[in-house]
């Protein structure tokens, strides 16, 4: 289990993260949603030790996280928001570094190398240096070096941003295995649509705070899982009803215009803090 | 393993830029060698000496230096302000004294490789060089400071300018004031003290003498070695530092 306690992190006069507490029990896809400059990528960094929390601590499994804490680290993979592989390195190269770091013998780094381009696509591409691959295979590529040495924990730090749909649904596809075989990931996105589809559970954060920690669906149920929109002026407005009748009932007693449909995870996080994610709709 | 990790990584950049690496590190020495060493070397002498054998073993400590630190700074700074790379170690089970000791091993070793141009330019020029066990102890305690100093600016500046100004103010002056060209003895005393203070000094001394076929200067043996624990330990305490 990951346990965060009272996590702070400030850049100047700017809190990034405050008083941030959260438990991630084995197994979880937790996801991490909010708009840029929410503190999601501050507070990633904190929990995999590339920053040091002004006052709080992380632990894995009662282990607590620092620069020099390698056992834990040997437990947990990464997937960075920016491209950080080796540009002049091939794709095996790049693998095989990041085996090495892990401190994996030879025929397991190449084991676990064919495994995982064959499972990601980037089997026809092995000899390829990696600056001359494409957006997609770059992501994929970092994703193959996070599982190299089979971590329990992943952490993916956007991990689609930038990628096209095709390319996108590889990685989910892929993720979701991984889900499956039993690994604790923590997904930080401002794709709606990436929440949704993968994480079994969500954790909205703005202004580096986590107000609100449920299942998608149960954060939908909370605001009201069917919605009215209609045009309010100058902005869209929506409200939200338990059930698809009430919200029928609403848009037939209206004489504007208005949709009625499911409602998002979009609509969660305006609704509690009129600021939108962003990405997709 | 981490050490034998970040060497085997070094490797394959210098593996992929052999020629590249090898031709840029060539250019300097050879032409301090030709305009100062055959030019001036066929009409001065220095201490008695003729001034190319005077000059070979400055340039010998003088390029080991440039290119130990070059390497280093210039591979950590790109690693760790553009291509975001470094923090693969720094995220990975790695630990950081180690992670200093292999980049600065991996620095010195680049720095001895440009080392060995001046020796064969010895050999050529028949300048006479007394090549001896301490001579490479020298030039490699020479090596291990100056990537010390590379990879400890490396990781603390915050942008490629920084690096850049840091070397104009700090390494320039000391390829040039530290006894590679000239001999130190006759200097104003209030600079002998500026440039005692300055590491290169020290190894350009000790690698004159031992070229020359003199015995350890132990002062400056234990000056070089001094600068380099002090460098090593500050590099160990950057790695600590915030990305």
């Amino acid at each position: 289990m990951i346990v965060c306690e009272a996590l702070c992190k400030s850049f100047g006069t700017v809190d990034a993260v405050r008083e941030v507490s959260m438990k991630v029990p084995d197994g979880t896809f937790l996801g991490l949603l909010g708009p840029n400059g929410a503190g999601k990528t501050t507070l990633m960094r904190m929990m995999t030790g590339l920053l040091m929390p002004d006052a709080g601590t992380v632990s894995f499994d009662g282990k607590v996280m620092d620069r020099n804490a390698v056992e834990v680290k040997q437990a947990i993979g990464i997937t960075s928001q920016h491209i950080n592989l080796d540009k002049e390195l091939t794709v095996e190269e790049n693998m095989e570094f990041a085996g090495r770091l892990y401190r994996m013998d030879k025929g397991d780094i190449a084991a676990a190398t064919d495994r995982l381009l064959a499972f990601l696509g980037l089997d026809g591409v092995r000899t390829r240096v990696a600056q001359n691959l494409s957006g997609g295979m770059k992501r994929k590529l970092m994703i193959a070096k996070s599982l190299i040495h089979d971590p329990q924990y992943l952490f993916l730090d956007e991990p689609t941003v930038g990628i096209d749909p095709n390319a996108r649904r590889d990685i989910w596809d892929f993720l979701r295995l991984q889900h499956k075989e039993g690994k604790t990931i923590l997904l930080t996105t401002h794709y709606i649509e990436e929440a949704e589809q993968l994480c079994d559970q969500v954790m909205l954060i703005d202004g580096g705070k986590i107000f609100r920690e449920n299942t998608p669906e149960g954060l939908i149920a909370e605001i009201g899982s069917f919605k009215v929109e209609y045009d309010g002026g100058e902005k869209r407005r929506s409200e939200f009803f338990p059930t698809l009748a009430e919200a029928r009932a609403r848009a037939a007693g209206m004489d504007v215009l208005c949709n009625v449909g499911k409602s998002t995870l979009e609509d969660v996080f305006f609704h509690y803090t009129s600021k939108e994610v962003g990405g997709w709709r | 393993m981490e050490i034998t990790t970040i060497l085997w990584r070094e490797w394959l950049f210098f593996k992929r830029r052999f020629w590249r690496i090898t031709l840029s590190q060539m250019v300097s020495p050879l032409l301090y060698f030709v305009t100062f060493g055959m030019g001036l070397g066929r009409v001065m002498e220095v201490d008695g000496r003729p001034y190319l054998s005077y000059l070979l073993p400055g340039l010998l400590a003088m390029t080991t230096m440039r290119n130990s630190y070059t390497s280093v700074s210039t591979r950590i700074s790109v690693m760790r302000l553009h291509e975001k790379s470094f923090e693969c170690y720094l995220y990975s089970p790695t630990r950081m004294y180690l992670l200093a000791m292999g980049h600065i091993l991996a620095g010195a070793l680049r720095g001895m490789y440009s080392g060995l141009f001046i020796l064969i330019l010895g050999l050529v020029s028949g300048a006479g060089l007394a090549l001896n066990g301490w001579l490479f102890a020298a030039v490699a305690v020479n090596a291990l400071m100056f990537a010390a100093l590379g990879f400890l600016a490396a990781m603390l500046m915050e942008s490629h300018y920084d690096m850049n100004n840091f070397t104009n103010i700090v390494i320039t002056p000391m390829s040039f004031l530290c006894g590679t060209f000239f001999s130190l003895e006759g200097i104003p005393t209030v600079l002998k003290w500026v440039v005692n203070a300055m590491p290169l000094t020290h190894t350009t001394r000790l690698i004159r003498e031992l070229s020359f076929g003199g015995s350890v200067y132990w002062p400056s043996m234990a000056a070089a070695v001094l600068f380099t624990a002090a460098f090593s330990f500050l590099c160990v305490r950057a790695c600590y530092r915030e990305v």
